[in-house]
């Protein structure tokens, strides 16, 4: 089968971590929501939290908070903090109005906040005091997304591991992947795991409340995202085991990722390369052409998704760019390992953040492209480097073989666009 | 507890953001948890700005939780202190710092920097974006500015602008360029571009011109108050405002002043006969109380509108919103719930409404034209183009923002006489928004060439036979409406029983379906 040859100077496994504590621009785990509600048809996410929430939110959504989305903000006021005792109440009166005015809804998210944390609200309490009430049409959960504890995907991490608990109990063999797609994308998936004779396949999460997901002893599972590590650490509670595999990015990531699951399964050599061998040398073609602009360039990223490292090895491996600096908000071996060992040793390899230390070190390095959030975007070109904002690699499709030359294309359109515009201030 | 999905303004301390970004060597230390850094995407993207907020956030997370976040806060400040070495310094918290208590204030005072510290009180939970601003900028006001004696020549100071100001960038060229027309020079803009050091000089100045009453009012009162300067009362927003405003500077220099008109174009652009059909088109005006104020006047007095609703999110400004109302006959709407706006939308569908980005998208839903007259407003609101509100450019600007919504002039009038009709039926919406207009059902055949070919056509139906006069005034019809005009006489005429169709039966038609 197709094993990817580890790089010949070693991995960056061992390679000693950049730990930093300072100042970190990052998002909270509530920005999760914005794809989470997209992917659980019947799902509502309710924060409890500030008018800061519900602006980062609005902020975050751009123009989709129009579409009657299925999110938003129980925001606290000042008669909230003066005493508890009350909180539940008003809670309890906010979840019935939206669920009168929503009868669609089945599952309810009660999403703590920063603020919701500190004045100790207990939301897990309310979820289950709630489930009763509204039993059995709605199903209420309780997770964090707050600041505090969460970064940005970690907040879909903290969603899911929610889930864990509430599952049904099975003893079959099965597949579970884990993690939220695209639509298209997950479409795909299913198909090659139908076709290398896989199956049942079950999703967490998966379209809607009443789709089976069940987990027990005999489950094995698979991570489509590398944020996931207590949702990993609630699954393996439950006795399922997690096959490590590198994350399917890129011709080569996809193609491990799905190995790893063949040989689970006792999927033979012959029928693995009958089932990748189209779909790979589409996907090797694409990302020839998409990553022209990027072979022999430079890149450095700035932690944000934890989809750093996975996006440094296809990047480094597959469209031929050197990793200066690879940032990640944290850093979890099981999950991590695999990507790391694939990755060429060179680049520092960073966990956490002190921004101001970290832009030093961009500006002093100047890489071709710099991966970071849209707080730094702006001001970085306008210091003339090349930036790729980080929030578009989790909205847009890019896992499996039919996007690995979108994602390739994601990170050279700026370097072209760079090289297209032509609009030196005149003298 | 409060269900919300939209908000019409952030925090408080964002307002302080949009102050600390505004000015220059003055940096923001926030206490505040991972996370809270989104607000730095509103200023350079909205905004596009091209460098970071001066704002250092402590960004604790819940390890830190406990005695830490005080330190923390100390060690952020001094760090922001020693690597951007500003002339001063804001600090606060946000919403979940307030609650730990850690006094901010209290923390930089104990740190004996040398440069100026300005503590911030923003209440989270009570106020809103708005107050944020108008209450840091007092504040700074209040710390900096220095008595001294007025400047020789008549200045003034412009308060207000700030950064992710709706057109503040442009307001302030215009109003500097028309108080250059009067003579008088500006001496401090603030807080937009203004450093610590330009605060300090405020008082030199005559008099205060008041851009923004959101978020500068409670430093010109202040100013007013402890420098005896006086400050103009109103917003140069529109063509009777503008004129009012610069008698209002003559009262306040204690001379008259005159100013070139000569580049005024609205009046002449709402006289002309091409602007007829906007009489009586029925606006709701909905936004921050400024501009809604601003606009409740150009449309009723300048454009000939009717003012059917006006309402305003900032309950700062309720009282002045309320009083307005009541003047135009209309029932003032004070809310910062979205819903409710739209609710009040549905109630009176206006034909056109004014409002902010969130008001544009309830039209968008309700079909209804809109113009976006207020923050908040997304990023095509923050245009490369010079697009002023205030002063007569600024009129000339609000004209087409105004105009161009709508239906024009003769495209209305076809719509009216051939309302049915494939190009110019009700729901084609105007010009600019035709690339998706829909096609009504029956007529669609119109649209391709055999439709055409069907014009043309021998003039008679089945039992219905067109007279010589009657055929030769059709052809003098334009042919993209000849075919709806002849549809509809036969309709017409069939109604009625006819099996011919005259001279006579194609203008009763006409006037049949006129509206």
């Amino acid at each position: 089968m197709n094993v990817p040859m580890p790089p010949t100077n070693g991995g960056c496994r061992s390679a000693p971590v950049l730990k930093e504590r300072g100042q970190r621009e990052v998002f909270c785990g509530l920005t999760g929501i914005i794809w989470l509600h997209r992917k659980m048809q019947d799902a509502f996410f309710l924060v409890v939290g500030s008018r800061t929430c519900a602006h980062l939110l609005q902020s975050a959504a751009g123009v989709m908070i129009f579409a009657e989305p299925r999110f938003g903000t129980a925001i606290l006021e000042e008669s909230d903090l003066a005493g508890l005792a009350d909180a539940h109440e008003e809670l309890d009166r906010e979840v019935a109005r939206l669920l009168e005015r929503r009868p669609d809804i089945r599952q309810l998210f009660l999403v703590g906040s920063c603020p919701s944390e500190v004045i100790k609200i207990d939301l897990s309490r309310a979820a289950e005091r709630l489930s009763q009430v509204h039993a059995p049409h709605v199903r209420v959960l309780n997770y964090s997304g707050s600041g505090i504890e969460t970064t940005f995907t970690q907040g879909e991490d903290a969603c899911l591991a929610s889930m864990v608990p509430v599952l049904k109990d099975t003893t079959a063999r099965e597949l579970l992947v884990v993690g939220a797609l695209p639509d298209v994308v997950e479409d795909q998936m299913m198909g090659l795991l139908a076709d290398l004779g896989i199956g049942p396949v079950r999703l967490l999460p998966a379209r809607r409340i009443d789709d089976t997901t069940a987990v027990g002893e005999n489950t094995v599972f698979a991570l489509t995202q590398p944020f996931l590590g207590d949702t990993h650490a609630a699954l393996e509670r439950c006795g399922a085991r997690h096959l490590a595999a590198p994350f399917p990015f890129g011709d080569e990531g996809t193609t491990a990722w799905l190995r790893a699951i063949a040989v689970e399964f006792g999927v033979s050599e012959e029928t693995f390369e009958a089932v990748t061998a189209a779909p790979r040398a589409r996907a090797r073609k694409a990302i020839a052409q998409a990553s022209e602009a990027l072979r022999g360039k430079s890149v450095f990223f700035f932690p944000d998704s934890q989809l750093e490292i996975p996006l440094a090895r296809f990047l480094t491996r597959e469209c031929g760019m050197t990793a200066v600096e690879v940032g990640s908000p944290y850093i979890h071996d099981a999950l991590h390992g695999p990507d790391l060992d694939l990755l060429p040793a060179g680049p520092q390899i960073s966990e956490g953040q002190d921004v101001d230390k970290q832009l030093a070190r961009a500006r002093a390095a100047r890489p071709d492209l710099t991966v970071c959030g849209l707080g730094l975007a702006n001001p970085l070109e306008a210091e003339g480097l090349s930036t790729k904002w980080a929030i578009e690699l989790v909205f847009t499709p890019v896992h499996f073989y039919e996007q690995a030359g979108d994602l390739a294309g994601l990170f050279s359109r700026p370097l072209r666009r760079k090289s297209v515009l032509r609009m030196e201030a005149a003298e | 507890m409060k269900l919300t999905v939209w908000t019409y303004e952030g925090p408080p301390h964002v307002g302080a953001m949009r102050v600390a970004t505004a000015m220059k060597g003055l940096h923001y230390v926030l206490h505040a948890p991972q996370g809270d850094t989104y607000a730095d995407l509103l200023f350079t993207m909205i905004e596009r700005r091209n460098h970071r907020p001066p704002v250092t956030y402590t960004t604790f997370q819940a390890r830190d939780l406990g005695s830490d976040t005080a330190t923390l806060f100390k060690e952020s400040c001094q760090d922001a202190v020693d690597r951007f070495d500003p002339q001063a310094i804001i600090v606060g918290a946000s919403c979940t710092a307030e609650l730990i208590q850690d006094d901010p204030a209290g923390l930089a005072e104990t740190m004996g920097l040398s440069i100026p510290v300005i503590p911030l009180e923003l209440p989270s939970y009570q106020r809103k974006e708005n107050f944020g601003a108008d209450e840091t900028f007092y504040q700074i006001v209040k710390h900096l500015a220095q008595p001294q004696a007025r400047t020789q020549r008549v200045t003034c100071n412009i308060l207000g602008p700030t950064a992710l100001g709706f057109r503040h960038r442009d307001d302030v060229e215009e109003i500097t360029g028309l108080l250059s027309d009067l003579g008088i020079v500006v001496n401090v803009v603030a807080p937009l571009g203004a450093t610590p050091a330009d605060i300090a000089m405020l008082p030199a100045a005559h008099f205060n011109v008041l851009l923004c009453p959101e978020t500068g009012e409670a430093a010109a009162r202040w100013l007013e108050k402890n420098h005896q300067q006086p400050y103009t009362k109103i917003v140069p927003i529109g063509v009777g405002a503008t004129r009012d405003f610069i008698a209002e500077i003559g009262d306040i220099i204690g001379k008259p002043v005159l100013i070139d008109e000569s580049r005024l174009r609205m009046p002449w652009w709402s006289r002309s006969v091409d602007s007829t059909y906007l009489t009586g088109k029925r606006v709701f005006i909905f936004g921050d109380g400024t501009h809604v104020a601003a606009h409740a006047r150009i449309a009723r007095d300048e454009m000939g509108f009717e003012v059917v609703g006006i309402g305003c999110y900032n309950r700062e400004m309720a009282r002045p919103i309320r009083a307005l109302a009541k003047e135009y006959g209309v029932t003032a709407l004070i809310t910062d719930d979205y819903l409710e706006v739209e609710q009040t939308i549905e109630t009176l569908s206006p034909e056109m409404i004014l409002g902010t980005q969130m008001e544009r998208h309830i039209g968008k839903r309700l079909g209804i034209p809109c113009a976006v007259i207020s923050a908040p407003v997304h990023v095509q609101d923050f245009p490369a183009r010079y697009s002023p509100q205030v002063g007569f450019e600024g009129a000339n600007v609000i004209f087409d923002t105004l105009i161009h919504p709508l239906v024009m002039g003769l495209e209305e009038h076809l719509l009216t006489m051939f309302r049915d009709d494939f190009e110019f039926h009700d729901a084609a919406g105007p010009s600019h928004h035709g690339g998706h207009s829909p096609l009504p059902g029956e007529d669609a055949s119109g649209g391709d060439i055999s439709g055409h070919k069907k014009d043309e056509a021998p003039l008679h139906s089945d039992n219905i036979i067109w007279l010589r006069d009657a055929e030769k005034e059709l052809k003098k019809i334009p042919f993209f409406v000849r075919g709806k005009a002849r549809r509809n006489t036969e309709t017409y005429a069939a109604e009625k029983g006819l099996n011919q169709i005259s001279l006579d039966t194609l203008y009763e038609a006409k006037a049949h379906y006129a509206r």
